[in-house]
C-alpha cells in the first residue's frame, strides 16, 4: 500500500481535531565481520505507521507496523482516545501546516540492488588485507533504503526515499588497534581497499604503545573524533527544549563569543556533502540553521511544540520522530562543521608536544552546561614530538569541557569526512591547544 | 503462529541448513510521561513480525519480515539461506552448538496487575501527583515522570525439535527534578536515573511509591545547588546500591560476556579483559564478592522461561568468593570452551539476532547492616544514584558520576556533595571492597537501555545489590 493511501486511510478514519501521520518503509541489510571472517549477517523489511490525533491540545499517539486498513483505522482510533484521556496542555498549539519543500535527491539504486555477495566482497577485501599484515579485523556494512512520509490534516503531505550506506573497521595487532570509517548515501561511498589501509596503517603505526600520562595536551583529532565533540554539542543543547529547560550550553552564552572564531558550526538537511533528510517528521523543510557563527553562538533548533512555547521562534524544521520513552525534542542530525586550510601532517609538523587522537570511545556528559564530557580515546592515540609521531600510547581517559577545547581551536582541516553516528557529521580534522587527561588504562 | 514457525523450519531445513531457528514477536508497548504539570507524551505501541536465523555449513543468515503470512514466511527463509551463503565467502571456523535443544512449553511473566487493564487516568493520576508535590518547591526547574509497561508474545522454534511459546511483561518508571542556579544544573531522580523496570505487573510500579518520594527528590535537587563540591583525593567510598547496580552492569556483566572475549563485539561494543585463561584463575575480587548471573528471579528484567535459543532459564556464578569463574555465554560460544550455554542469548525484538546479553548480574548480599557500614568508616564519602557513566572497551578503566553524595566523618554522614564523581580499574576496585550489606537492604534494580550489537539494540538486564564500601578510591575527578 502507498503511503498516500496509508494516510487518506488514517485522515478518512479520524475523529480527531487534527490527525497527523509518520511513515517509515526502511528495507536495511548488515554484515559483521570479526576476527577475519563474517559471523553475522542480517537483514530487514519493516514499515512503521505513527499516528498522533490532537483533541483540543491534548495529544495522543498509536504506532504500528500493520498496513491493513482495518489496523490503520485502528491506529487513529486508538490514538484519539488516548488524547482524549488527558488534561488540557496549553503549552501545544496545534500541528503545522504546509510549508514549500524543496526536492533533494540522496538515493542511490545501486544501495537497494547490493546483494550480501557484493557486501561479502567488501568486507573480504579488509579480511585478507589484514590477514596478509598478521592483524585480526572486525567491522561491519550497512546498506539501507527507506522511504519516509508525513502527512496531516492541515494539508502537510512530503514523502523521500533515501539510501545509507556504511562502513567502519577495526584491525587489531596483540598491542595496538587501528579504525577507519566511511558513510554517505551512494554506494561508491565506500572504499574498501583505503578502509583497511587506513586501519592497518594505523594500528602498525600503534604497536607497543607506553603508558599514557595525565595532564593537559595539544591535540589532533581525526573526523572519528571531532565527530563526537559535535554529536555531545548536540546533545547537550543544541535542542530548544534544552534551552527551555536552561539544560544547554547555549544558555547565557547567545550573542557571545564562546568558542574560537574559526569554529562555525551549521545544520543542514538540504546538503547533500552530508547525508540530507528534507524534512523532518512534521513534514516541515529543514532549515539550514547556524548554531554557532565563528565563535559566537547563535541558538538551537526548534519543531513546532519549542516554537509554540517561545514567542518569536518559528518551526525550523528539527521534530523528531515520536518516541517510546518521551518527547526528545527537537535535534539537528546534519552537522557541518566548517572546515579551515590545513590538514593532520601540517597540524602534526607544528606540534612541539601533543597527541594525535583516532576517536573517542563511550563518551558521557558529566556537566552538560559546559559540555565536560569523560570518555576514552581508542584505536591510536599516537605522541607528537617536535612535529613528528614518535610512537603510541594505551588508551586514556579525559575528562574536558568540549567548549574550552573548541576555543582553544589552533587549525582545522581543508578537508571534510561524512560520517554517520545516530546523526551525520560532515567535520575536519581538528587541531586544539588544550585537552585534559586523567588517566590512562592498561 | 505454532504452524509458520514450524513452516519456517521445515523451508530452512529444505533449502540447506544444517540449523534453523525462528521467533514470531508481537510486542506491545504503552508509555504515559508528565512534565512540569502537562502530560508529555502517552502513546501505544506495536510491532509484529518474525526473524529466521539459519546456520548453511559454518555460516549464519538471517532474515525478517513485518509481513506474516505464508508465502512471505517461505521467502524470508529462503533469503536467510542466500544471506548465509554470502556470508561463507570470508569463511570462520567450523561452528558447534553442542547438544541439541529441543525443550517445548509455555512461560508468563508471574503478574498481579495486567499493565494494559489498568487506566491511563489511573497511570496519568499516579504521575501528575507526584509532578504536583514536586512542583511545589519554588527551587524546581523541570518535573517530570514516566511510566511504561510491556508486553512481548514470543513464539520460538527451532530444527532440532524446540518449541515454545513465551509471554513476557515488564513495567517500569521513575520521577525526577531537575534545579537550574546559574551555570549549574542539578538533578534527583527516583528510584532509579534510567526508570527502574522489571518483569511483573502494574504491582511493580505501585510498590515504588514515586509520590511519596516526589517531595525528597524535589528538595534534594535544590539542596544541591548550595552543596559543597565533591572533594579530589583518594579515599572510601560507598555506594548506595543502584549506583553499584549500574557498576556491576559496566565491570562485571559486561566483561563476561563471552562475545565480546572471543572478539565479535571487538568494532562496536568492545572487548574484555577478561579472556579465557583467566577463567577460574583471576583474582577478580576481594573474597567476600560473589557475583550471579540468573534468569529466575522475580521481577528481574533479565528473567524469562527460556533464552531466545531455546535454552532454559538458569543460574550461574560468575565471580565466586572474589575468584573469577564463569561466564555468560550462548551454545555457539560455550562450545568453544567446551560448556554448555547457560542461556544468555537474547534479541531486542523480531528483526534482530540473538546476542550474549546480561540476565540478572547481581552482587550477593554481604553481612553488614547498611547503617552500620556508614558507623564502621571514619573518613570517605557515600554516593547514590547515577548521573555519568564510562569505560575502556576493555572493560577496565572506568568513571562514574552520582547525583548526590555526603561526605562521611567518624561514622556519620556529614555534608551534602555535589557533582560527585569516582574512577578506577575493575580488578583494584572490586579487590577493594570489603563490607557488603546484607539482604535486607539488597535489591534487584533494572537497566533498560543497555545497548548493544549492529544493528544497535536496545536490551533490559537486571541487577541486584546492597550497598557496599570500597577502600581507596580516587573520588572528585570532575570539580
Amino acid at each position: 500500500m502507498s503511503f498516500k493511501k496509508i494516510a487518506d486511510t488514517i485522515l478518512a478514519a479520524s475523529p480527531a481535531d487534527q490527525t497527523e501521520i509518520v511513515y517509515r518503509l526502511r528495507n536495511e541489510s548488515l554484515t559483521r565481520f570479526a576476527n577475519n571472517h563474517i559471523h553475522q549477517n542480517v537483514t530487514e523489511s519493516n514499515h512503521e505507521i505513527l499516528v498522533r490525533c490532537v483533541s483540543g491540545s491534548r495529544c495522543g499517539i498509536a504506532v504500528s507496523n500493520s498496513t491493513d486498513p482495518e489496523s490503520l483505522r485502528k491506529l487513529a482510533r486508538i490514538a484519539f482516545d488516548l488524547a482524549k484521556q488527558q488534561p488540557e496542555n496549553p503549552d501545544f498549539k496545534g500541528l503545522p501546516a504546509q510549508a514549500p519543500l524543496e526536492k533533494v535527491t540522496a538515493f542511490d539504486p545501486a544501495v537497494t540492488a547490493c546483494s550480501p555477495a557484493v557486501r561479502a566482497k567488501g568486507v573480504g577485501i579488509i579480511c585478507q588485507k589484514a590477514t596478509d599484515a598478521g592483524y585480526i579485523a572486525a567491522g561491519s556494512m550497512t546498506t539501507g533504503a527507506s522511504l519516509f512520509g508525513v502527512a496531516n490534516s492541515r494539508g502537510v503531505f512530503a514523502e523521500a526515499e533515501s539510501t545509507i550506506v556504511d562502513a567502519s573497521t577495526v584491525v587489531m595487532s596483540p598491542t595496538s588497534s587501528g579504525w577507519a570509517q566511511a558513510s554517505g548515501w551512494k554506494l561508491g561511498s565506500v572504499d574498501w581497499d583505503q578502509l583497511a589501509d587506513e586501519a592497518i596503517r594505523k594500528t602498525k603505526l600503534g604497536e607497543n604503545p607506553r603508558d599514557g600520562v595525565p595532564g593537559e595536551y595539544t591535540v589532533i583529532l581525526d573526523p572519528y573524533a571531532t565527530s563526537d565533540l559535535l554529536g555531545m554539542m548536540a546533545a547537550d543543547g543544541m535542542s530548544a527544549l534544552a534551552f527551555q529547560e536552561e539544560r544547554s550550553w547555549l544558555n547565557g552564552r547567545i550573542g557571545e563569543k564562546t568558542l574560537s572564531p574559526q569554529i562555525t558550526i551549521v545544520d543542514d538537511g538540504q546538503d547533500i556533502a552530508g547525508i540530507p533528510s528534507p524534512f523532518d517528521s512534521e513534514g516541515q523543510p529543514k532549515q539550514r540553521v547556524t548554531i554557532v557563527d565563528a565563535g559566537v553562538c547563535r541558538g538551537p533548533v526548534f519543531d513546532s511544540y519549542t516554537a509554540g512555547r517561545q514567542p518569536g521562534a518559528v518551526s525550523t524544521g528539527h521534530a523528531m520522530e515520536q518516541s517510546a520513552a518521551e518527547r526528545v525534542g527537537p535535534l539537528p542530525m546534519n552537522l557541518f562543521l566548517r572546515p579551515g586550510t590545513s590538514n593532520v601532517e601540517e597540524m602534526i609538523a607544528s606540534t612541539k608536544d601533543g597527541l594525535y587522537i583516532t576517536r573517542f570511545w563511550y563518551t558521557r556528559p558529566v556537566h552538560p552546561r559546559d559540555v565536560v564530557v569523560t570518555g576514552m580515546t581508542r584505536d591510536g592515540t599516537y605522541v607528537v614530538r617536535d612535529g613528528e609521531i614518535s610512537g603510541a600510547v594505551k588508551s586514556m581517559r579525559f575528562t574536558q569541557s568540549y567548549l574550552e577545547a573548541l576555543a582553544s581551536t589552533t587549525a582545522l582541516g581543508s578537508t571534510c569526512k561524512t560520517l554517520w553516528a545516530g546523526g551525520a557529521f560532515n567535520v575536519p580534522p581538528i587541531k586544539l591547544e588544550k585537552f585534559s587527561f586523567t588517566s590512562s588504562t592498561r | 503462529m505454532k504452524e509458520l514457525a514450524q513452516q519456517a523450519m521445515s523451508t530452512a531445513q529444505l533449502k540447506g541448513s544444517r540449523y534453523a531457528d525462528v521467533r514470531i514477536i508481537e510486542s506491545r508497548t504503552q508509555t504515559a510521561g508528565v512534565k512540569d504539570g502537562n502530560v508529555d507524551s502517552l502513546g501505544d505501541f506495536e510491532s509484529v513480525g518474525f526473524g529466521v536465523r539459519v546456520l548453511v555449513g559454518n555460516a549464519w543468515g538471517f532474515a525478517s519480515s513485518a509481513d506474516i503470512t505464508r508465502e512471505e514466511v517461505d521467502r524470508v527463509t529462503a533469503l536467510a539461506v542466500e544471506i548465509a551463503r554470502a556470508s561463507a565467502l570470508v569463511p570462520g571456523k567450523p561452528v558447534e552448538l553442542g547438544v541439541p535443544i529441543r525443550s517445548t512449553g509455555t512461560y508468563v511473566t508471574p503478574i498481579q496487575i495486567d499493565p494494559f487493564s489498568v487506566s491511563i487516568e489511573e497511570k496519568l493520576g499516579l504521575l501528575l501527583d507526584a509532578d504536583a508535590t514536586m512542583r511545589r518547591n519554588p527551587g524546581v526547574k523541570v518535573s517530570e515522570g514516566r511510566v511504561t509497561s510491556v508486553r512481548h508474545r514470543k513464539t520460538f522454534a527451532n530444527t532440532e525439535g524446540a518449541l515454545l511459546e513465551q509471554t513476557i511483561y515488564e513495567c517500569g518508571g521513575a520521577i525526577s527534578s531537575t534545579a537550574v542556579s546559574g551555570n549549574d544544573i542539578q538533578v534527583r531522580a527516583y528510584p532509579d536515573a534510567f526508570r527502574c523496570q522489571g518483569t511483573g505487573g502494574w504491582e511493580y510500579i505501585l510498590n515504588e511509591r514515586f509520590a511519596d518520594n516526589a517531595e525528597r527528590v524535589a528538595s534534594e535537587s535544590v539542596a544541591l545547588l548550595s552543596a559543597e563540591v565533591c572533594p579530589s583525593k583518594v579515599t572510601t567510598l560507598i555506594l548506595d546500591s543502584s549506583q553499584l547496580a549500574l557498576q556491576i552492569h559496566e565491570s562485571c556483566g559486561h566483561p563476561t560476556e563471552l562475545d565480546r572475549v572471543y572478539g565479535t563485539e571487538a568494532a562496536f561494543a568492545g572487548r574484555s579483559f577478561l579472556t579465557t585463561d583467566k577463567l577460574g584463575s583471576l583474582r577478580y575480587g576481594s573474597p567476600i564478592v560473589n557475583l550471579t548471573a540468573d534468569s529466575v528471579r522475580n521481577t528481574g528484567l533479565g528473567t524469562f522461561g527460556w533464552d531466545d535459543e531455546g535454552v532454559p532459564a538458569s543460574s550461574t556464578p560468575l565471580v565466586k568468593n572474589g575468584e573469577f569463574v564463569g561466564y555468560l555465554m550462548s551454545r555457539e560460544t560455550a562450545s568453544q570452551l567446551g560448556l554448555q550455554s547457560n542461556g544468555c542469548m537474547r534479541a531486542d525484538g523480531w528483526n534482530r539476532i540473538p546476542l550474549i546479553r546480561m540476565t540478572n548480574v547481581s552482587l550477593e548480599p554481604g553481612t553488614w547492616e547498611a547503617e552500620d557500614i556508614i558507623a564502621d568508616t571514619d573518613e570517605g564519602v557515600y554516593m547514590e544514584t547515577n548521573r555519568s557513566w564510562s569505560i575502556d572497551d576493555m572493560r577496565l578503566n572506568f568513571q562514574f558520576g552520582t547525583q548526590l553524595g555526603y561526605e562521611i566523618k567518624h561514622g556519620k554522614k556529614t555534608r551534602l556533595l555535589r557533582n560527585c564523581t569516582y574512577a578506577g580499574m575493575t580488578p583494584e576496585f572490586w579487590n577493594s571492597c570489603d563490607a557488603i550489606g546484607n539482604a535486607k537492604h539488597w535489591k534487584l534494580w533494572g537497566t533498560p537501555n543497555c545497548g548493544k550489537g549492529e544493528p544497535m539494540q536496545v536490551m533490559g538486564t537486571g541487577h541486584g545489590a546492597a550497598p557496599a564500601r570500597f577502600r581507596n578510591v580516587r573520588i572528585g575527578v570532575f570539580r
